[in-house]
């Protein structure tokens, strides 16, 4: 049994088969990488996976458990975080308190006991912060605990956006295009901390990229789609070279 | 300029950062407990109104500054609290029970009203609100073997633990002041505990707040109920500060005053519900002033300017006439509210910040500091 697994998905808006039928398995601890043309239904596969879609048809399982009718909020209870293509950050709030938003699903205290502010209250917190201060020290955030997300710069931004999905302690996470908009140093400390996440922290990562060189440097695996269908699966190497690869890519 | 060593995680969640703070608001709490002794009945009454306002403007500020939950309905909250303690007072059911229990009532009824308003966002969700607000008026006037319909209902002096506390006396000021405390330092718990943190998350963005594990639908309604709780706490005060109330009271114009003491305060911080009441409350002795005093002002103007006994009277009687037209105050609030959005949109508490990082940072201070960044908002396309 695969530990995430999804079977024939498939999103249809109306006669657009965004996704079509589309099968694959993540095994623990792998790096899978989706590649794929634009409009070739990789977003919203995550966007199935996160539940902000409802699959117009088949299955996804994790950790053999069926997950397709969870509400999304039981998706990251389940241990399943994310990033977004964009960016989605709360702007007008700290570092601190976005990465403390990633701890949301470990909460324990009830809204009574936060009126007060009891020492259990104060206790949780502690620890909470000291998890986000891990994550901060693996992505060298340092600088930025105390400063507003609306005054930073884009890479910046981007690894926060990575730390808050590390903070909810995920055993997969979902990196949508983690490379977009980062230049070729940035992308060189993403591909390492992709990779770190996956020997340090444990974490199974499934990732949406276009950047091939980051994609060849951390993936086990790669999936190609095109027009929400699966043209090849298999190691970096052996997907470029699939003739329907080039195809969807060159247009041979 | 200070600068803060933090040693320990405790630093990130205490109250007063640094001692500077324990300092300045012990004063402000000094002052404000030896204020009745010193001021006048008038300005104490006043006193009370910005506690009660301020009451308001927190409960509005957590479901509009830090949910993004707009709401024109929160007189509707108000009046609710107020006619529950003016009914249970008829039967004799002591103080600390009716006012525990108007909060609790106005809390469900602000739930029930999160629900609907859960698929309603921006400019709807107000108008969602602003109906439900005309709803309980219309049912306050109309449900007379409860409310006397527009008679209005008489609130007996209040009776703290057997002893009666008039509205103009000091325990009743302190009492304001305390449950203004209470909540204030509630809601700050709030906001450095998980469930503040979701309402900030839900603010700036769902589809994130969502993916990170908050369910969306129960934070909201949770907010609603908080908020319409606080007010309804806030509506027992306010009745018997008034000792008399009627449906006429609770209009859509009490709402926008409740608004405008966020809008104007500053929506970011609960300073700004502190200084938009003390504003909103502050300005109505002053337009009466203006109203009485302009008239004679302007006609002696225009006399030195040459103008004749006749025209000044006539001037006179027309400015007097202007300035006592209907609906004059709804359209400088307008006015107000417009000014501030266009030119200080962080409100007075926003401004207070400026000035004090001029004088921190002088004279490196950059205009552009607190410039707002335009946010492409992304999340849109998938509701």
């Amino acid at each position: 049994m695969s530990y995430f697994r999804a079977e024939n998905l498939s999103l249809h808006f109306g006669g657009l088969k965004a996704v079509d039928a589309v099968s694959f398995a993540v095994e623990k601890g792998e790096i899978l990488s989706i590649i794929g043309p634009n409009g070739a239904g990789k977003s919203s596969i995550f966007n199935l996976i996160s539940r902000i879609y409802r699959p117009t048809s088949g299955r996804i399982f994790f950790e053999d458990q069926d997950i397709t009718e969870e509400p999304p909020y039981d998706i990251a209870k389940l241990g399943i975080a994310r990033t977004f293509q964009n960016i989605e950050l709360f702007e007008n709030a700290t570092v601190l308190s976005n990465l403390l938003v990633g701890r949301h699903r470990h909460s324990t205290t009830q809204l009574w006991q936060e009126l007060l502010f009891l020492p259990s209250v104060r206790a949780n917190e502690k620890v909470h912060r000291r998890r986000v201060e891990q994550v901060i020290e693996f992505l060298d955030l340092e600088p930025y605990r105390d400063k507003l997300i609306s005054g930073l710069p884009y890479g910046v931004r981007k690894v926060i956006e990575l730390a808050r999905a590390l903070c909810s302690e995920p055993k997969l996470i979902l990196l949508d295009e983690p490379s977009s908009g980062l230049n070729v140093e940035e992308t060189d400390d993403m591909s390492f901390w992709i990779r770190d996440m996956k020997s340090e922290l444990g974490v199974t990562v499934l990732m949406v990229e276009h950047d091939m060189s980051l994609v060849n440097r951390v993936s086990d695996r790669v999936i190609a789609l095109n027009y929400g269908r699966v043209l090849a699966m298999g190691s970096p190497a052996e997907v470029q070279q699939h003739p329907d690869v080039v195809a969807a890519y060159l247009g041979a | 300029m200070r600068f803060l060593f933090k040693t320990d995680y405790e630093d990130d969640i205490k109250l007063f950062p640094h001692s500077g703070y324990l300092v300045s608001y012990g004063i402000l709490l000094v002052l404000l407990l030896i204020a009745p002794y010193v001021l006048s009945s008038y300005l104490m009454s006043q006193l009370v109104f910005v506690c009660i306002y301020a009451i308001v403007g927190v409960a509005l500020l957590i479901l509009t500054g830090f949910t993004g939950q707009a709401s024109l309905g929160h007189a509707a909250f108000l009046a609710i609290g107020a006619y529950t303690a003016a009914y249970l007072q008829k039967y004799n059911v002591p103080f600390p029970v009716y006012f525990l229990a108007a909060g609790g009532l106005t809390g469900i009824i602000g739930a029930m009203v999160g629900f609907p308003a859960l698929r309603l966002t921006g400019i709807y969700l107000v108008i969602a609100t602003i109906s439900f607000a005309l709803i309980v008026e219309e049912i306050l006037a109309r449900w007379e073997s409860v409310t006397h319909g527009n008679e209005g209902m008489r609130v007996k002096t209040l009776s703290l633990l057997g002893v009666t506390v008039p509205r103009d006396s000091p325990t009743f000021y302190f009492l304001c002041l305390s449950v203004l405390v209470l909540t204030i330092v509630g809601t700050l718990n709030l906001l450095r505990s998980p469930t503040g943190r979701a309402f900030v998350a839900i603010r700036d963005s769902e589809t994130a707040a969502r993916s990170m594990g908050v369910n969306v639908a129960l934070y909201k309604v949770k907010s609603f109920a908080i908020s319409a709780a606080i007010t309804g706490f806030a509506g027992v005060l306010f009745a018997h500060k008034l000792s008399f109330i009627s449906p006429e009271m609770f209009t859509l114009q009490l709402s926008i005053e409740f608004i405008i003491v966020i809008l104007i305060g500053g929506t970011f911080s609960l300073h700004g519900a502190v200084l938009g009441a003390i504003f909103i409350v502050m300005i109505d002795p002053f337009l009466t002033y203006l109203k009485d005093d302009m008239p004679g002002m302007i006609a002696g103007i225009a006399a030195t300017f040459g103008a004749g006994p006749a025209t000044a009277g006539n001037i006179q009687s027309k400015v007097a006439a202007f300035a006592s037209l209907n609906g004059l105050k709804g359209a400088i609030y307008g006015i107000i509210i417009v000014l501030f959005v266009l030119f200080e949109p962080l409100g007075l508490y926003g401004r207070w910040l400026k000035i004090k990082l001029f004088f921190q940072l002088f004279p490196l201070y950059k205009r552009a500091t607190f410039k707002r960044q335009k946010i492409y908002v992304k999340s849109e396309r998938n509701r």
